[in-house]
């Protein structure tokens, strides 16, 4: 069989897309329907533009979606991140969940681009193994520039903003939520940090702070009471450990070990895992059920 | 257009265990009430009263167990006017609990175990799976922790152990499941049930030993950056 030389569908440019097909009244195209994809027109010769769909079985039929990370499987839960006085700060728990387990207590999910950024995951711990590696190879490619300068966080917010967008349009997501943060050194109007965030869906937006998950839902009502450009380094830890204090009460697949990581002028610094107190001694606590058959 | 997503029922995803040693029952449970991902009650409380001396574990939808407690509740109280200073059997009370769990088996989703102490058969812990089988043991674990600490509870229930014995094994036992299950945690909470007592305990969440990979918290943390 003469190989047919073609690039597989998930490295060419996204969906190969015809204006020129008919279709009968139930939808489906007229034709070869080899091919289940309405877009690839049946005669690619008649159509410019076009790509004959491969025939080859070792790549993925070009009518398919090429189908990869559908249902996530180990997931990592909510990052918070913040501006503060001298820079950034972000936060998260070390637990990599599979489903209700509480699995792996030990995973790493913010990392140190390079020494100006930080890149915080929620969702898909493989997904996010993969973009770390991407953003490796990056940074490789910046050193070997060697143009006298690095990525910026405002950069690489782009560039993971592009990686999220093209696989969502392939139907073939990174099921992550991103976090990318950092100080940048010549940023515009003098604002020296950023926060960014882009989601599986390709949605992106910066501000003052952001959060992932439950995090929307519980942390950012509390940073929006308190944050302020302006705050000092204990302020910020402080308010970024009530926030966390909230989410291990409240989110299920949570556990009591967090980790913070820091980017201000002298560069990124994580720290070692750490647990917060809690408190579960008031009076109401001992007894729900006092007054009631069962207190659920 | 797809439909807006529902809101997920209640559950009581749980660990509960319930236990005999020499001269009673100790009966143990998580505190976490959760709707979907979201706790919905840190320190939800699982076991309920049904009659004096006889307690009912609760795993599954909140909602049915809470009727089921109800129900049971209201039964064998009547029962037990009619018994007088008898007092009501832990049979009797797996019983009733029995046939309301069998009678609505196609929409409940109810695990529970019943464990007390009556005159007759001193402490007694019977456990109703879904589908409304009634089993007599001599120790149960249910809820959704459960799975991970059956190997734990095969191995180290023995007979006859002592009251602190068995304390100590129930708190372990829970403490192990609430590290592994998203779906437990909060406080663990222990009724003990005698001849002489009926007490209601429970371990603060921060007491609750932490195992492998996990730090115990102990007030207020030193946060400690490195360069990297």
């Amino acid at each position: 069989m003469i190989p047919h030389c073609q690039l597989p569908s998930h490295i060419a440019t996204g969906p190969h897309v015809s204006p020129f097909v008919s279709h009968n009244e139930a939808g489906a195209p007229y034709g070869d329907h080899r091919s289940e994809d309405v877009h690839v027109p049946a005669n690619p010769a008649s159509v410019p533009f076009a790509v004959a769909p491969s025939t080859d079985k070792g790549e993925v039929a070009m009518g398919e979606p090429r189908k990869h990370t559908t249902t996530p499987y180990v997931t990592g839960n909510s990052v918070l991140a913040i501006k503060y006085k001298d820079g950034v700060l972000m936060a998260c728990d070390m637990l990599g969940a599979y489903g209700s387990t509480k699995r792996y207590k030990s995973v790493q999910r913010i990392i140190r681009v390079n020494d100006t950024t930080i890149v915080g995951a929620s969702g898909e711990i493989s997904d996010f193994q993969y973009i770390s590696n991407l953003l490796e190879e990056l940074m490789t490619q910046d050193f070997c520039y060697d143009d006298g300068c690095t990525m910026t966080p405002s950069e690489i917010h782009a560039y993971l903003c592009r990686v999220m967008y093209n696989r969502r349009n392939k139907m073939d997501p990174l099921w992550n939520s991103l976090v990318v943060a950092g100080v940048d050194k010549n940023g515009k109007e003098g604002n020296k940090s950023f926060i960014g965030s882009v989601g599986m869906l390709g949605t992106s937006y910066t501000d003052s702070h952001v959060a992932t998950s439950f995090g929307n839902y519980l942390s950012r009502p509390l940073f929006r009471e308190f944050q302020r450009d302006d705050m000092s380094l204990e302020e910020a830890v402080s308010l970024m450990q009530e926030a966390l204090r909230v989410l291990f009460y409240r989110d299920k697949t949570s556990i009591n070990k967090f980790v913070l990581a820091k980017v201000d002028g002298e560069g990124v610094a994580i720290s070692k895992p750490f647990a917060l107190d809690t408190k579960w001694d008031f009076k109401a606590f001992m007894n729900p059920s006092k007054h009631a058959v069962g207190s659920w | 257009m797809e439909a807006p997503t529902k809101m997920k029922e209640v559950l009581t995803g749980t660990t509960i265990i319930a236990c005999t040693y020499d001269g009673g029952v100790i009966l143990g449970a998580d505190s976490r009430t959760s709707s979907g991902n979201y706790v919905a009650n840190k320190v939800a409380d699982k076991i309920t009263k049904v009659c004096d001396k006889v307690y009912l574990c609760r795993s599954g939808s909140a909602a049915h167990t809470q009727a089921v407690a109800g129900y049971a509740n209201l039964y064998l109280n009547q029962h037990a006017i009619e018994l007088g200073d008898k007092g009501c059997s832990v049979k009797a009370a797996a019983n009733i609990v029995k046939e309301i769990a069998y009678g609505n088996k196609a929409w409940m989703n109810a695990g529970m175990i019943i464990a007390g102490w009556d005159k007759k058969e001193k402490g007694k812990v019977f456990v109703v799976p879904l589908g409304g089988t009634l089993m007599d043991v001599p120790f149960a674990v249910g809820g959704s922790g459960s799975i991970y600490i059956n190997a734990f509870v095969d191995r180290n229930w023995k007979p006859n152990m002592t009251k602190e014995e068995c304390k100590s094994f129930v708190r372990k036992a829970v403490s192990l499941a609430i590290s592994r299950d998203g779906s437990s945690g909060g406080v663990i909470r222990t009724v003990t049930v005698n001849e002489h007592e009926q007490v209601k305990e429970f371990v603060t969440g921060n007491e609750v030993p932490v195992y492998q990979d996990e730090i115990q918290s102990k007030g207020p943390p030193q946060v400690e950056f490195v360069s990297v």
